[in-house]
């Protein structure tokens, strides 16, 4: 049950470093317009991760075995 | 009076008269329970034993008596610990005669602490203490919760109003999280055991930013969990930031000292927890802006440049120096859709030469001179007449 969608504090810390080293460092063009590219990329990853629309919830459960298990919450 | 004679011959006595002791510590069992209802006792506790039954054995003294005291488990597990050593108590109880030791004794049903608050003071300063000695309440062990949270854990009642709370704030303020319920029973026989094993558990689970633990508000006794010295060392044992919510705002427990943050209710622990979805796409507009703003600033200088090389090298353009220029058009449309060049849609124009150098002064403009406008929908060449407008 790992977690894997890029979260959104990974999605933010990702594009402040961008922006930073946009607005700083003495960057080549190409290497300035690629920065830019995967910086919009991201804004549209992270805006998407905001526009989910519902929260998932479940229960953890203790199988017989000690192991964890995971089920929708009802309701 | 009728009923017992203590006096009166039992007619199953012994020849000569005597009575058994069976016999009459069972008459001094009997009389001394037909002789008292329930009572309040004060005195002092001494020589204080639980037993592996969970039973108590004490005695209740004063300066000039005693009396041997039993407290069963059925009894004192309602109450938070055991009193100390020479604690002045009430207690209410039931005097009876012990027949297998013929010992008078009570038989207590309650057991209050006269000093202020009691015995559930006395519990609960012990096991601060005990969190204190072992560095548990250090402020410096607080940690800072994750900015944008992405999975939570939630320690409490399945059924209790406080998982409804939270899932409701957190639904409408970070619908991006996924949030872990870990059901315990949070009040009463057990919940003692169920929150530790729960607290416990999170440790086992991947990926969690945050835990939250408590429960709505109720009394004292309902609260008394989150007051044990094992419930806050397994608060403290969470290996990621955790909030306690106990009751409401003006409850403390135990739990609250030790967890990272203390949140005067579960609703107020789940805003503490999440950020404001709107608040996260204001972060995310202001970047978009930084970001276009300064790729805007790189590209006209790069424009500039290759205007000039462009001069330079005349009508043979050297071909890398074109896929460039048509790179930077196709960015520059895709920042036209971030902002800056959005500015031309609201009616302004952008004068170039003819060999497409951005003429930003009237000074770079002489009688006569072709130019070309830029509009959002498409250029217009224009010529200076010079005249005044």
């Amino acid at each position: 049950m790992t977690n894997r969608n890029p979260s959104f504090q990974q999605e933010i810390e990702r594009l402040e470093a961008i922006v930073r080293s946009l607005e700083d460092e003495d960057l080549e063009l190409d290497t300035a317009l690629e920065l830019f590219e995967e910086g919009v990329a991201r804004l549209k990853s992270a805006r998407a991760l905001l526009r989910q629309g519902e929260l998932k919830v479940k229960t953890v459960l203790q199988n017989s075995d000690g192991t964890l298990d995971t089920a929708d919450l009802d309701g | 009076m009728g009923g017992l004679d203590l006096f009166d011959r039992d007619p199953s006595a012994s020849g000569d008269g005597a009575l058994t002791v069976s016999e009459i510590t069972r008459k001094a069992r009997l009389l001394v329970e037909s002789g008292f209802r329930n009572i309040w006792v004060r005195g002092e506790v001494s020589g204080f034993k639980s037993y592996r039954s969970g039973h108590w054995y004490f005695s209740l003294r004063d300066a000039q008596a005693q009396v041997r005291c039993v407290m069963w488990r059925s009894d004192n597990q309602r109450l938070p610990g055991p009193p100390e050593e020479g604690a002045e108590v009430f207690v209410e109880a039931r005097p009876t005669v012990w027949e297998e030791r013929g010992e008078f004794r009570l038989t207590v049903r309650e057991l209050l602490a006269t000093a202020e608050g009691g015995l559930w003071q006395l519990q609960l300063e012990r096991a601060r203490a005990a969190l204190e000695r072992d560095g548990l309440l250090d402020p410096t062990r607080k940690r800072a919760l994750p900015p944008f949270p992405r999975r939570l854990a939630v320690v409490t009642s399945p059924d209790g109003a406080a998982l409804r709370d939270i899932l409701s704030v957190v639904g409408r303020r970070w619908p991006a999280a996924e949030v872990l319920v870990l059901p315990a029973r949070v009040q009463g026989e057990g919940a003692e055991d169920e929150l530790c094993a729960a607290l416990e558990r999170v440790n086992l689970l991947p990926d969690v930013d945050v835990v939250i633990v408590g429960r709505g508000g109720g009394s004292r006794e309902d609260l008394w969990a989150f007051n044990s010295e094992r419930v806050a060392r397994a608060v403290a044992a969470v290996a990621v930031p955790t909030i306690s919510a106990v009751g409401h705002e003006t409850d403390i427990a135990l739990t609250d000292l030790v967890a990272d943050l203390r949140a005067p209710t579960p609703s107020a622990a789940a805003e503490a927890a999440v950020p404001d979805r709107a608040m996260a796409e204001e972060i995310l507009d202001s970047t978009a802006r930084r970001a276009a703003r300064t790729i805007a600033a790189r590209l006209s200088v790069a424009e500039h440049r290759l205007a000039r090389t462009a001069d330079r090298l005349g009508a043979a353009l050297d071909r890398r120096v074109v896929l460039r220029r048509h790179r930077l058009d196709e960015l520059a449309a895709r920042l036209d859709a971030l902002s800056p060049l959005k500015v031309l849609a609201r009616g302004y124009a952008v004068a170039r030469s003819p060999s497409g150098t951005v003429l930003r002064r009237a000074a770079e403009f002489e009688i006569g001179q072709v130019f070309r406008l830029t509009f959002a929908d498409g250029d217009v060449s224009a010529r200076a007449t010079g005249d005044e407008p």
